[in-house]
């Protein structure tokens, strides 16, 4: 029983007002943590995004570096200075700047490689749920092969073996898609499992029947047709899995295959900081660490709101 | 006292933005060994009803005003303890679909012995014993052996007998039964609409039966109230409301069901729906673009009369164990040496039980399955059998399909304008998209929904307004043949009967054949010209529609036609009967 079958709205409002009264932005007004961390997570974004035009410094630019200022604990301690408000590292960089810019690097191979496992995932997955048969048995079994082994471990693998096979190239400038293709390869499973599901529900719908029966051909029943229908999950495990991506990045960057530490990613700073930490300097690898695990759970609350607000046995 | 009593029902489910009333002003009664039928159309309130009295409203569902008794004591404001035990004890439900309402990992011995212990408190040995009789009351035979079967092991409908008799474990007093017969075939609703007749003499019940179902009314009730927009406009004895209602929605309601008595000439226009079929502009279909260009593979020099269609010992196998080995695969025939054909300009029936084969049949013909036997002859050529791509366009273009369920035959993310316009763009009929659009917006006001209805999306449309879209859409490609696959089942009859309605004007103005697939006996009546009869995946009989609902020759055909609710004394008034 819909309640909006007694709702008088009237049919003129404009496309924007129709969004703003829509189920899904009720939901979200309702839910006090998924406004703060959609504030958390755009602040965050945002801050990465225009990290050139509002740090204080810009870390990778030697000239501005000075040894003398090296080790200096966050302003609020013995020794701080307002220049650096979280302190500097062992090289003289003040450790807000290098968060951003960090942040900014993170996200970067986070985005890319979800769009990279996306689009491997959502094709692949179309098309063993549509044409099924062999080559959805071939499809799934390759994805059920991948799925034993842990996705940081594919990670070093592909990681390994580009290095290997190209040994020509240079470490700096080729870690960031090497690590976009590595993450990127490891999450095309899950998208490909969640779209083949939903793909063998629609293709029984008989919208695609009489596709058929108009005579369109298979390719455009899976793009035109099918496509749009199965989107509302891989958005849910989008967000999901871009937290995820940012946290295996981190977790790849700290094990020293990731991003070199000449521009580091905020698990580059993590690393670098641990080999401080012993000797006082917590504020190297707490503050990286705590930016990265705010980005992390905010971003995976969006996502679990996101998935509630979308799922009708919920609401 | 009467067993159960209603008076001045209201339910509300308070919403986001205004409270939603689903039922108001009820006032209904039910006696001992009466069964008293609730009828109206998708959303008039009924089940909401049924729910109320067994204290299983939905959340965020209330009752706000008026009671409701059992033997003279209010039960709508018990605790949910309390009501638990009037729940098991006095009041029963039976559920619509036998699939869902039995647990599938339990056997019915465990299911039905679980009811009665929790009721009786009966040792191991007697609720055993119970179960048994319980199952043969309700028909089951050899239910001692059958009784430790799973659910899936049973047939709908004895799956349904099932779930009776669980209703009947605890001996209640009332029996609430929400549409118990409509996912079944007539053959199987008419024994369990006979058991639940049989039970409700011998055990002194009241039973109140939900239904949309007319027939099933007709056939079973003694009582009927009439439900329209969340309230009761009628109440009275069966004979009553089905031979002179009173009032002007019983009345509506009562014409527009299909007969299987006489052949109407079209069903009487119903005022008391939606607006479907307000005043668009008509278009003079012959001079139109969609009178014309339908001249191709040579169906235009194919006389009326002549066969258009023609199937030639149709087959159809679909594997059921999958292996290597052809020899180790098994299969399950769907249909066997089927033979018809269809004369341009005929409306032809085909009618059968589920699981019959009409729907693999039709398939085959649109061109979505390949036949394992046979061929199908569309204007004299082999459709079946075409590798030539341009050819099978061709034929796509000609052959169109109008589907089941209005709500998954429409692309949900697609606007009404482009869902009509694919088949358009698709054989690039148009020369320019402005014409394109033009057409779309023809078509769209032709099945009575009105030009600016293309800019929304599926999901603002009622059932039968979705049906109007998608029959837009076959019509799109200029086709000469069209295949309707239960086009109206899944619809109220107010609204079945304007689709009829459309369906009839358009095959008249366009000079269609139509293959018109039904297992509702009294719509074939109406609609088809011949039927054809079918019963597990074989061709029973076909004959002149009015000869074959006059003089059945097969023993299946007369079975069915036996087996039809009966609905002889239904009101006239109002209708347009063809001599």
């Amino acid at each position: 029983m819909t309640v909006s079958s007694n709702d008088l709205s009237p049919v003129t409002q404009s496309a924007v007002a129709r969004f703003l009264d829509s189920d899904i932005v009720y939901s979200f007004k309702q839910s006090k943590v998924t406004i703060v961390a959609a504030i958390v997570t755009l602040l965050m974004m945002g801050g990465a995004f225009f990290a050139p035009w509002i740090t204080p410094q810009n870390p990778f630019d030697l000239a501005t570096l000075d040894l003398m200022e090296s080790l200096m604990p966050p302003v609020w301690m013995e020794g701080g200075e307002a220049r650096f408000p979280l302190g500097t590292d062992g090289q003289g960089r003040d450790i807000f700047s290098v968060i951003l810019y960090g942040s900014r690097l993170s996200l970067m191979v986070g985005f890319g490689s979800i769009i990279l496992a996306g689009s491997v995932g959502i094709s692949l997955g179309i098309l063993a749920g549509y044409v099924g048969g062999r080559t959805d048995a071939i499809i799934m079994r390759i994805a059920d092969v991948q799925l034993t082994f842990p996705s940081i471990l594919i990670a070093l693998l592909i990681d390994g073996t580009v290095h290997s096979l190209f040994p020509q190239l240079i470490r700096e400038d080729s870690a960031f898609w090497v690590l976009v293709l590595s993450i990127g390869m490891s999450f095309w499973v899950q998208y490909a499992r969640t779209v083949r599901g939903s793909t063998l529900v629609e293709r029984n719908k008989e919208y695609v029947q009489a596709a058929r029966v108009i005579g369109v051909s298979t390719f455009t029943i899976m793009v035109r047709h099918i496509l749009p229908n199965v989107l509302g999950p891989v958005l849910v495990i989008t967000t999901i899995n871009l937290a995820l991506a940012i946290i295996l990045e981190a977790t790849l960057s700290f094990l020293g295959v990731g991003i070199p530490p000449t521009q580091p990613s905020l698990g580059t700073l993590i690393r670098i900081g641990n080999d401080f930490l012993f000797s006082g300097e917590w504020w190297i690898t707490f503050f990286p660490g705590a930016a990265l695990a705010t980005l992390a759970l905010s971003v995976n609350l969006l996502g679990d709101w996101l998935r509630d607000a979308l799922n009708p046995k919920l609401r | 006292m009467s067993l159960l009593t209603i008076r001045g029902l209201r339910v509300e489910y308070p919403g986001r933005k205004s409270d939603f009333t689903a039922v108001r002003e009820i006032d209904l009664t039910v006696e001992r060994g009466e069964i008293v039928g609730l009828v109206g159309e998708s959303g008039a309130g009924k089940s909401t009803i049924g729910s109320a009295i067994m204290g299983l409203l939905d959340l965020p569902g209330r009752i706000t005003e008026g009671e409701i008794l059992l033997e003279g004591e209010r039960i709508d404001n018990l605790d949910s303890h309390q009501m638990r035990k009037i729940r098991g004890n006095k009041i029963s439900m039976i559920f619509q679909d036998p699939l869902t309402s039995l647990n599938p990992l339990y056997t019915i011995e465990k299911q039905l012995m679980e009811t009665i212990q929790q009721h009786k408190g009966l040792s191991d040995k007697k609720a055993r014993r119970e179960a048994i009789d319980l199952l043969e009351s309700v028909g089951i035979a050899d239910a001692e052996n059958r009784i430790s079967l799973y659910p899936h092991q049973f047939s709908g409908g004895m799956r349904q007998r099932v779930v009776i008799a669980l209703a009947l474990c605890s001996d209640p007093d009332l029996i609430i039964a929400d549409e118990p017969t409509t996912a079944l075939d007539v053959s199987i609703q008419a024994t369990i609409l006979e058991l639940i007749k049989k039970l409700t003499r011998e055990r002194n019940v009241g039973v109140i039966l939900i239904t949309h179902d007319m027939g099933v009314i007709a056939e079973t009730t003694s009582r009927v109230a009439v439900m329209y927009r969340s309230r009761i406009v009628e109440t009275g004895t069966t004979d009553q409301i089905l031979g002179a209602p009173n009032h002007e929605y019983t009345k509506s309601l009562i014409s527009a069901v299909p007969r299987a008595d006489v052949k109407l000439v079209r069903f009487p226009m119903v005022n008391y729906i939606e607006s479907a079929e307000e005043e668009y502009k008509t278009i003079d279909l012959s001079t139109h673009w969609l009178g014309k260009g339908r001249e191709d593979l040579g169906t235009a020099a194919i006389k009326d009369g002549e066969k258009l269609v023609e199937l030639n010992d149709l087959g159809m196998d679909f594997i059921t164990r999958h292996s290597i080995f052809p020899g180790r695969r098994q299969y399950f025939t769907a249909v066997k040496n089927v033979n018809f054909d269809i004369r341009q300009g005929e409306v032809f029936g085909l009618v059968g039980e589920s699981g019959s084969g009409k729907s693999t049949v039709a398939r085959i013909i649109a061109g979505l399955y390949k036949p394992s036997g046979g061929n199908v002859m569309f204007a004299g050529q082999d459709i079946t059998s075409m590798s030539n791509h341009e050819a099978r366009q061709a034929v796509h273009r000609q052959i169109q399909m109008i589907f089941q369920d209005p709500y998954s035959s429409l692309n949900p993310r697609m606007r009404v304008r482009d869902v009509v316009a694919e088949p358009i763009r698709h054989h690039k009929l148009a020369s320019t998209p402005r014409e394109a659009m033009q057409i779309v917006d023809d078509l769209l006001e032709q099945v009575g929904l009105g030009a600016e209805a293309g800019s929304k999306f599926p999901h603002e449309f009622s059932g039968g307004q979705r049906q109007r879209i998608s029959i837009a859409r076959a019509l799109a490609t200029r086709p000469t043949f069209l295949i309707c696959d239960e086009p109206t089942s899944a619809l109220d009859v107010s609204i079945q009967a304007q689709v009829l309605n459309l369906l009839k004007d358009l095959q008249e103005s366009l000079n269609l054949t139509i293959l018109f697939i039904s297992h509702d006996l009294p719509v074939i009546r109406q609609m088809c010209d011949r039927v054809a009869v079918m019963r597990n995946g074989e061709l029973c009989e076909i004959s002149e529609t009015r000869k074959l609902f006059e003089q059945p020759v097969h023993e299946h055909t007369r079975e069915l036609m036996r087996l039809m609710p009966n609905m002889d004394h239904l009101s006239h008034e109002g209708l347009q009967i063809q001599t």
